[in-house]
């Protein structure tokens, strides 16, 4: 789906998900590790840490965008 | 009584030229030519080649609807049994015109068609699903075998016993799975197999994976403080109630959500229906899987130009690779009419 957007729009499509290699296998180019397969994008528990951990992957995926790469590439900070 | 069989080749194998003959028109003759020597040593006396259609390979791929009414036209003419087209090896527009004009015998004349190509030739990716296609090497050097091959499936075919697996009866694969019973369960098979591969043996999968295409990396973004950038999902983030019906599993469509006018996913307004996780932490807050709070945040204090007026999302567990991609080029053909300029997709 990533990829298929990507080719279609011709935009960078960034992917949080948890399992990396299938990220990698599916062909998603730009690749953000998530936290949990079911809370990809938050830190249970904790709401301040909850908050926190989402817009730091938020704003990663921002830098992600606007990231020149010329491989599949793992955005691991 | 010998089966009778049509012959469809290109322009090369016919002896019409090259690449300059390649726009020519179907036409038939009643003589055999190119490889159709060969097809009828190997048919013997079960079967003869009771007519050639040819048409240029160009042509084909140029007016595909055309050149098949005209192709069909022709080989039903002949009033044949079978249908054999090429073999293409690794050809893409000969292929591409073998597996169409065999799915259109099949389907038009109800009769048997057999074709064969490469592993990557494209003919195989269209219309793999529909034709017994067997494989060959990539060039014509390979035409003995192939002609073996292709003679042998289309007798068998023919004889109207019902087909072994294709790798027993030496076919591509049309991703038809057929139930029986096993001496042995799936378990006993599956330690069977592990221990074959520990030993280093020669093992055989029963579910062949998927091979996934890559594509190269789209530009960056160059001005992240006017794009718009639109939030998407395949863990399965829905408004409450899930309007679009989308399945818990083995998704068959995708939702366009309105997120215009909210700061925040909870639990009153949206929900993960979601069939392949634990959905505990996603009911209590979408957001998790779908950022939209932090992400308005980020938009209010301009780290980005604009959030994109829709979510789109789906579930991603059990889902075809085939719909998976078709939703992919759906919401790639959305976005890039609603110039979006990236978009954030998450998983779960």
């Amino acid at each position: 789906m990533v990829r298929e957007i990507e080719k279609t729009a011709g935009i960078p499509v960034v992917h949080i998900a948890t399992i990396v290699p299938i990220m990698l296998t599916v062909g998603s180019n730009r690749i953000i590790p998530g936290i949990a397969i079911p809370h990809p994008l938050g830190k249970p528990g904790n709401d301040e840490e909850d908050h926190a951990a989402r817009r730091k992957l938020c704003e990663r995926a921002l830098k992600a965008i606007t990231t020149k790469i010329d491989k599949q590439t793992v955005f691991k900070e | 009584m010998k089966k009778r069989v049509v012959l469809y080749i290109n322009q090369f194998f016919a002896g019409m030229g090259g690449e300059e003959s390649a726009h020519i028109p179907p036409e038939s003759k009643n003589t055999i030519l190119g490889p159709g020597a060969a097809f009828t040593q190997a048919f013997g006396d079960e079967a003869e080649i009771v007519g050639t259609v040819i048409c240029g390979d160009s042509y084909y791929g140029e007016h595909i609807e055309k050149a098949r009414e005209e192709c069909l036209k022709l080989i039903r003419a002949f009033e044949p049994d079978c249908l054999v087209a090429g073999p293409a090896f690794n050809a893409g527009r000969y292929g591409l015109a073998c597996g169409d004009i065999c799915t259109a015998a099949q389907r038009e004349l109800n009769i048997t068609a057999v074709t064969g190509w490469y592993s990557e030739n494209p003919g195989r990716e269209l219309y793999g699903a529909n034709v017994f296609a067997v494989p060959t090497v990539d060039s014509a050097r390979g035409m003995k075998d192939a002609v073996a091959k292709m003679s042998r499936l289309a007798l068998r075919l023919m004889s109207g016993e019902p087909m072994g697996p294709a790798r027993e009866e030496g076919y591509f694969h049309r991703g038809i799975r057929k139930n029986f019973f096993h001496e042995k369960t799936g378990a006993q098979r599956a330690i069977d197999l592990a221990l074959q591969k520990f030993h280093g043996e020669a093992f055989q999968t029963e579910l062949e994976m998927p091979v996934f295409k890559k594509i190269p990396p789209a530009a960056p973004v160059k001005d992240i403080k006017s794009a718009k950038i639109a939030i998407c999902s395949s863990g399965g983030i829905v408004p409450k109630g899930n309007p679009d019906h989308i399945r818990v599993s083995s998704a068959m469509n995708w939702g366009k959500y309105d997120i215009s006018k909210l700061d925040d996913l909870t639990p009153e307004n949206y929900e993960s229906i979601h069939g392949g996780y634990d959905r505990t932490w996603a009911l209590e807050d979408p957001d998790r899987v779908l950022p939209l709070d932090e992400m308005r945040k980020l938009e209010r204090e301009g780290a980005f130009g604009k959030l994109y007026e829709y979510a789109c999302t789906t579930t991603g567990t059990a889902t075809s690779v085939a719909n998976a991609e078709s939703f992919g080029r759906e919401i790639g053909e959305l976005l890039k009419k609603d110039g979006v300029d990236a978009a954030i997709l998450t998983s779960t």
